[in-house]
């Protein structure tokens, strides 16, 4: 089953690697990963999408926190959640596939931010399955380059990821 | 305020933090740190020959008296010399620091002059590494350094110092860091309450029960502990190769070891137990054999301070995060007043336990006709005896490590070192070293073989330098023992590079160090060699003693087996 980890960790050199390397180390697998420092500059935020079995997951947890450099995990899929995941593509536009295009992404509630004679290039937000739907939907027309910067989720509700 | 040097904060924070001893080797990016101790006289040097030698005799120190050894290395070739010895106490929580010197700061990247990324080599194989970034931050990080290594779950962890870091004309102000905290690392100190509770409950209730236990119990320093428990509750107790020692083994209720060439009555005992009290083990694959087979009726209570241990291979029913220490100590005032629910059970239990016991006593293995050559078994035995089983015992990897482990019989913990996890050959002579230069009024012996020897022979010379009185027992069978086991068992005993041809002249290359050597040919001569060997507690002797080359270790569990399918001798099985 697919999960999402949220991990707080000290944004110190290195920290990125040894969550990276544990993964490949212990023959987990990572779907798809993004970082950036938080709020609290001394915080980074981390978050992977992994697949595994209850067992696999459990061990997942428990050696990214035995990590020295993470301070905070959270496995998003236990509860409700909310997932997003922004996406850019280049996509041909040419003749009669140009308004073709514009109907898909209004339809998908995406946006056009960058325009050429022949291409569009769109950004779409959501979750993993609707950037895929998109992708399906223009593939037609000639997907040029994707850009997906991963999964990133935070729980519904009061519960907070913090110090 | 005192103002030091990057390099002078590190031999001051060393003889603050009370480290005597330090194994290491110079070279270009570590120069500053080596005229800094050369201009001290509290904490001593010794000048290795090969850095990998460095790691295992700080590794054995640290597995002989439960504190971290201390490594220093130059940068480059130096660092990863050092790899093997790090992976080694890694893979058996064994407490270490390693500072590696480092190119300086702004050539890191250019694949400088010995330049390696030794925080990236080593990642997997650390528990932490730190890289300086400054100075003035030296006395922390080292701190922390040492923290890390010695709490929770020992490891090693490395120190990367970049040389501008020690430069001799930057001063910063030193104050020794009596305590650290990180945010993010909290070892537990105790297990929980509720879980103890529920062990303690079906071990009262158990039928078949058997402690299982491991080197967490010595490296927890919950050895008297686990006896008292063991004791009370009258149970049978197997320990793994890494936990011997924490129960006597001279005691009645200790069955020897398990796993791939455990005793034929542990692996019958765990196999056939309903309740498995797991401390300190990590149910490792040479334990159980295959998992899905492994003790079909058992229960498992698994205690460790590691919550990745827990259900890692093999599921607990439960399971307790924990210290060993302080979770025997609740078990047993848990057990205060309490008596085990059916005591004819666990008689009926011991008269099983007892019956196999019968079957192999006396067929262990066959010892040597007057005039033979000896068989490697009975060396160990009279090794054993000659110490009165008191000495600290390393060795190598191969046949004769899985010989001393069955055939010398410790009743302390530590005594009893060797490379579990990793296997690694070369491990037993300078850990040896390192145990004897710090407890030079023991006994401290090696047993190898002639193919482990040689992978780290070069230490007689740093022996010859700083004194190290070890006994090095060579069961000398001029082949690589167990390699040629598993092909003579898998391979119709085509011996593809497990023969050793062209050994040298073993005497000989002792006596040019200056140590005395003793050849062994017979079963007479034994005897007297030995004598001579442990005359001077003192003195380095080199004891060859030629052993049969057929002999197999058994028992020897059968590949995808149960913990109970094993290989009994080269023609029975159960």
């Amino acid at each position: 089953m697919r999960h999402i980890i949220s991990i707080l960790m000290e944004n110190e050199p290195g920290a990125l690697s040894r969550v990276v390397g544990l993964f490949s180390q212990r023959n987990f697998n990572i779907e798809t990963l993004n970082v950036a420092p938080t709020e609290d500059e001394t915080l980074s935020r981390l978050t992977v999408t992994t697949i595994g079995d209850d067992r696999v997951i459990e061990q997942i947890t428990k050696h990214l926190n035995k990590l020295v450099d993470v301070v905070k995990l959270v496995d998003l899929t236990e509860g409700s959640h909310i997932e997003r995941e922004l996406m850019l593509v280049k996509v041909k536009a040419l003749g009669a596939a140009r308004d073709e295009v514009k109907r898909t992404v209004d339809i998908f509630r995406a946006q056009i931010v960058d325009v050429t004679p022949s291409q569009y290039t769109v950004q779409i937000t959501g979750d993993a399955s609707k950037l895929d739907a998109f992708l399906e939907a223009m593939s037609p027309v000639g997907l040029l380059e994707v850009a997906r910067t991963g999964v990133s989720g935070i729980a519904r509700g009061d519960k907070v990821l913090s110090l | 305020m005192e103002l030091l040097s990057g390099a002078d904060m590190i031999a001051r924070f060393l003889q603050d933090e009370g480290v005597e001893y330090i194994y290491g080797y110079p070279g270009g990016a570590a120069l500053h740190i080596y005229d800094a101790l050369f201009r001290q006289d509290k904490v001593k040097h010794i000048l290795v020959r090969h850095e990998q030698a460095a790691t295992h005799a700080a590794d054995g120190y640290a597995r002989a008296s439960g504190k971290p050894g201390t490594v220093l290395v130059t940068s480059g070739p130096g660092a990863t010399n050092a790899v093997t010895g790090i992976a080694t106490a890694y893979m058996d929580s064994i407490p270490m620091v390693v500072l590696c010197g480092q190119v300086m700061s702004h050539l890191i990247g250019d694949d400088a002059f010995q330049e390696t990324d030794i925080v990236g080599v080593t990642r997997p194989i650390v528990k932490h590494s730190f890289s300086i970034k400054h100075p003035s931050e030296i006395p922390e990080v080292l701190k922390k350094a040492y923290y890390l290594a010695a709490s929770g779950r020992p490891g090693p962890v490395v120190v990367d110092i970049p040389k501008d870091m020690t430069a001799p004309t930057e001063r910063y102000e030193y104050v020794y860091p009596k305590k650290v905290k990180l945010r993010s690392y909290n070892p537990v100190t105790r297990g929980h309450t509720g879980q103890i509770k529920k062990a303690v409950e079906l071990m009262l209730k158990a039928r078949r029960p058997v402690f299982y236990t491991g080197g967490g119990v010595v490296t927890g320093e919950a050895s008297e502990g686990l006896t008292d428990l063991v004791k009370r509750l009258g149970f049978p107790i197997t320990t793994t190769l890494m936990g011997i020692g924490a129960f006597p083994q001279s005691d009645d209720q200790c069955l020897g070891w398990l796993g791939m060439h455990g005793s034929y009555e542990s692996n019958m005992a765990m196999h056939h137990a309903d309740l498995i009290i797991a401390i300190g083990a990590r149910f490792d694959d040479r334990v159980t054999n295959n998992t899905s087979k492994f003790c079909p009726t058992a229960k498992i209570v698994h205690v460790d301070i590691d919550p990745s241990s827990i259900s890692k291979t093999v599921r607990a029913d439960v399971p307790i995060v924990g210290p060993a220490g302080s979770v025997i100590n609740e078990m047993i005032s848990l057990l205060q007043g309490r008596e085990i629910a059916s005591p004819e059970a666990l008689t009926e239990w011991w008269q099983s336990i007892d019956g196999w016991r019968e079957e192999r006593r006396g067929k262990l293995y066959e010892p040597s006709a007057e005039g033979e050559v000896l068989k490697p078994q009975e060396v160990i035995e009279a090794v054993c005896r000659a110490t009165r089983g008191q000495a600290y015992v390393t060795t190598d990897v191969g046949q004769h490590q899985m010989f001393a482990a069955q055939y010398y019989k410790f009743d302390k913990p530590n005594r009893f070192v060797t490379s579990g996890g990793l296997g690694t050959m070369g491990f037993g002579f300078p850990a040896a070293m390192g145990i004897k230069q710090n407890f030079p009024d023991e006994q401290v012996v090696c047993f190898t073989g002639e193919g482990s020897f040689q992978m780290m022979m070069q230490e007689l010379s740093t022996c010859k330098q700083f004194g190290g009185g070890v006994k090095i027992i060579n069961l000398n069978n001029a082949s690589l023992g167990m390699v040629r086991q598993w092909q003579d068992l898998n391979y119709k005993s085509r011996h593809a590079h497990s023969y050793m041809e062209s050994l040298p002249d073993f005497q000989k290359l002792i006596e040019s160090y200056g140590f005395t050597a003793l050849k062994v040919q017979t079963k007479e001569e034994l005897e007297s060699a030995l004598e001579k060997t442990f005359a001077d507690n003192d003195e380095l002797v080199f004891l060859d003693v030629a052993v049969d080359p057929h002999e197999h270790v058994y028992p020897m569990q059968v590949p995808l087996g149960s913990m109970r399918d094993m290989l009994l001798s080269k023609t029975e099985r159960t």
